[in-house]
């Protein structure tokens, strides 16, 4: 270093953590490897084009929504995982024409609409499923049972909430199906024991609260059990574990506070059971934190961390 | 809520953060520094008004000699710290704002020729004599606060002083000032600390020294034990953790509560020493010699690390030479630690009273993303804040609001930009709101 250097002028602080947007992303994308390995496997390989042709279209969508902004573009990994989660959501043979519009869905209008990562309401992955649903009635109607080759063609079958669901299986052979993840349902929702891998890895980096997953869950096993239903199936039955792991979790459309991301699963969790319980479609999952998204920027609103100090001012008055 | 429900629950939010500690120079006993050719000495090295010069050009001045009064209560004189020949009064760049400041610059005679100090006897001197001699002898708060010493040592009487907590934490990466000052001078600071335990009439002390100190908690056990302090001292380790050495999380972390929201720590009783600024109140009241050199930590990318006890008004650069040069990658040069210290535009700043740590780095300057809304700066912060609303109202310039998410407590410790993924220097933008706030609250 010599004088006639300039020296920088930074502000402070001088050093930096390692934590980045990057890193966080690609963790994320390394848990859901888990239940994607496991969609392939249930599933076929018919699977491996959809992954394909979603993550692609995310990217080229994000990159062409920022060149049009005039913004730049980051690989930041935000859009990969977009495109893997709407796989996930979506049943295993859905058609790669649908694939294509509901992930451009996902990322057009779900995310740079709103702005862009950090600045969408709605998870976009479940944004995009809730938009095929509507526009495109029949997509979301044909599920099929797990494969018994990689290249068989899959036999329709119910899924375990669904209408006309019944099994031959006795309560314990149901409930280790469902665990593992041989039912039929979504590419990627099926495997509550792949999706708890996913889930452990994104604890053990620190990137998801533990309360989020288990409030959610606690709180459909709770309802559902004094509604008189069986609380073991409606947890590992349907995108419950799925969404409780990946979705509800999700930074950008769930509270900032522990104390606001409680209030968002047991909400989340209630409107579950309701759904499933009263409403008109089998599965409620999606809709449930769909609609807590839409309630999360009143949450932080309301539910912010005690500043330091403040309770023994607020104890002087009352004692006053 | 219940406290075991709220553990229970993952509601406590940990607060503060884990910088790699990198305390490089640890293993360096204090050297003198050589006494430099010149000195450059601001008249402004506190927070207060300025002292006023009372030396001009051509006077002859002796180390210690006073070059600036006081300039009212909440303020202290400057002294010479070389002796020689006051060269001219100039204009200096403070390391503190960057802006120019008036300042006094000292030729050195080569003869390092003191002024004649008047000892005493600090357990017989009134209480009155004791602040007087605190205040004559320049000393601030020099943790880094630089606030006058005698004017903490005199709270409103309504305050009760029950408790002082010493401030050995150094919670700041790299800077290992006070560390060695413990294991080196612990007499000289629990004599400082008896004497203003006598001052406040106080009986109870703290020593907070975070835990990756092992040594220096040992060796001010074994002073205390061995010493005659009044009352009842007891060495704290804190967890390593930082901003632990930050007052209000002291305060917390040692008594267990929390000062009151724009309060002092004296509102709960207690007072904040730090542990050089001890040494110096000893050095002032028992010997009579004024403050005019301090250990610095000169660190980072040197040839050799080291703790350097300088006098002020030394030039950075010259530090940074004996500890064998910079390395050639680096470009920044921080006074205080990399977390609240400040960027220098020139390596030869001059040293001053609160300056801890010299630190020589390379540049780690990262793109700025959108906030992801993580919730990591919300939980680093050790003042319960949601620091990414306060980037939220900056950018949408609505200033009012910022008050309504507390930004006056902000203590600007930047743990909350240290762990962004998202490269957002928070503190920038809280700075800016906070400025930004004063201005309409003139208007
Ligand atoms: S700089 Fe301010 S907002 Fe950020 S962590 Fe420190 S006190 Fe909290
Ligand atoms: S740490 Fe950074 S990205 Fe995370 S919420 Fe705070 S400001 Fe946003």
């Amino acid at each position: 270093m010599d004088n006639a250097k300039r020296l920088v002028l930074s502000s402070a602080p001088h050093l930096r953590g390692g934590a980045s947007i990057k890193r966080d992303m690609y963790i994320v994308i390394l848990a859901l490897l888990f239940p994607t390995a496991g969609a392939v496997y249930f599933f076929g390989l018919y699977v491996l084009p959809m992954l394909a042709t979603a993550i692609l279209c995310a990217i080229l969508t994000e990159y062409v929504a920022k060149w049009m902004r005039r913004q730049s573009f980051h690989m930041d990994g935000s859009a990969i995982i977009t495109g893997i989660l709407f796989v996930l959501v979506m049943p295993p043979r859905t058609p790669l024409w649908i694939v294509v519009v509901g992930s451009i869905f996902c990322i057009a209008i779900a995310k740079e609409a709103f702005g862009g990562l950090g600045h969408n309401i709605f998870n976009p992955a479940l944004a995009g499923r809730a938009f095929i649903t509507v526009s495109f009635a029949g997509a979301l109607t044909r599920w099929i049972a797990p494969v018994h080759s990689l290249l068989a063609d899959g036999i329709t079958a119910a899924t375990p909430l669904g209408e006309g669901f019944t099994t031959t299986l006795s309560d314990v052979e149901l409930y280790k199906a469902l665990f593992f993840g041989n039912v039929a349902g979504s590419a990627g929702e099926t495997s509550a024991l792949l999706i708890l891998i996913g889930g452990v890895i994104l604890l053990a980096f620190g990137l998801i609260k533990w309360q989020v997953p288990v409030f959610y869950i606690g709180t459909v096993a709770l309802l559902s059990f004094l509604l008189g239903q069986d609380p073991l199936f409606q947890i590992l039955a349907g995108g419950l574990m799925l969404g409780a792991v990946f979705m509800a979790t999700d930074y950008v459309t769930s509270p900032l506070t522990t104390r606001g991301k409680i209030i968002f699963a047991v909400g989340a969790g209630v409107l579950v059971v309701l759904i499933r319980t009263w409403g008109s479609m089998p599965e409620g999952v999606c809709y449930s934190i769909l609609l807590m998204n839409a309630f999360t920027p009143l949450i932080d609103r309301y539910v912010r961390p005690k500043p330091y100090g403040y309770v023994k001012s607020r104890n002087k008055e009352a004692a006053s | 809520m219940n406290t075991r429900v709220v553990e229970l629950l993952g509601l406590k939010c940990p607060a503060g953060v884990h910088p790699p500690s990198q305390k490089l120079a640890a293993g360096h006993a204090i050297e003198r520094a050589p006494l430099p050719k010149s000195v450059a000495l601001p008249l402004q090295q506190h927070i207060g008004a300025p002292a006023k010069a009372i030396v001009k050009r051509g006077d002859e001045v002796k180390v210690g000699q006073k070059i600036a009064e006081a300039d009212g209560f909440v303020s202290v004189p400057i002294h010479a710290t070389l002796s020689g020949t006051v060269k001219h009064l100039a204009t200096v760049a403070s390391p503190v704002t960057g802006h120019p400041v008036s300042g006094v610059i000292i030729e050195s005679d080569g003869k390092d020729e003191w002024i004649e100090l008047t000892p005493a006897d600090s357990e017989t001197l009134s209480k009155e004599d004791i602040l007087t001699r605190v205040k004559d002898a320049g000393i601030v708060g020099m943790g880094g606060a630089t606030f006058p010493t005698h004017v903490k040592l005199s709270p409103p009487p309504e305050k009760s002083i029950k408790s002082i907590i010493v401030n050995g934490a150094e919670c700041e990466p790299y800077i290992t000032a006070d560390d060695r000052l413990m294991l080196e001078e612990t007499d000289r600071i629990l004599r400082g600390l008896k004497t203003v335990m006598q001052v406040l009439s106080v009986k109870r002390a703290y020593i907070a020294i975070e835990e990756n100190k092992p040594e220096a908690i040992a060796r001010m056990r074994q002073g205390v034990a061995e010493g005659s302090l009044p009352g009842e001292v007891e060495v704290v380790a804190v967890p390593a953790k930082y901003p632990m050495g930050a007052e209000k999380t002291l305060v917390k972390s040692i008594l267990n509560t929390e000062v009151p929201e724009g309060g002092l720590p004296m509102d709960v009783g207690t007072l904040i020493q730090n542990v050089a600024t001890l040494a110096a109140v000893y050095d002032a009241v028992a010997l009579g010699k004024p403050l005019v050199e301090r250990v610095v930590t000169v660190t980072g990318l040197v040839g050799t690390p080291k703790n350097l006890l300088v006098r002020f008004g030394t030039a950075a650069s010259s530090l940074i030479e004996q500890c064998g040069g910079a390395d050639p990658s680096a470009d920044e040069v921080i006074f205080g630690g990399p977390m609240m210290g400040i960027a220098q535009s020139r390596d030869d700043t001059p040293i001053l009273k609160g300056t801890n740590c010299v630190l020589v780095k390379r540049s780690d300057i990262r793109e700025e993303y959108s906030c992801i809304r993580c919730g990591r700066c919300i939980e680093s912060c050790p003042m319960g804040l949601m620091p990414l609303q306060f980037v939220n109202l900056v950018k949408k310039e609505d200033y009012e609001s910022l008050a309504n998410y507390h930004i006056a407590d902000c203590v600007e410790c930047g743990a909350c930009a240290y762990d962004c993924p998202a490269n957002i220097p928070i503190v920038s933008y809280i700075k800016t709101g906070k400025a930004e706030l004063r201005k309409a609250g003139v208007r």
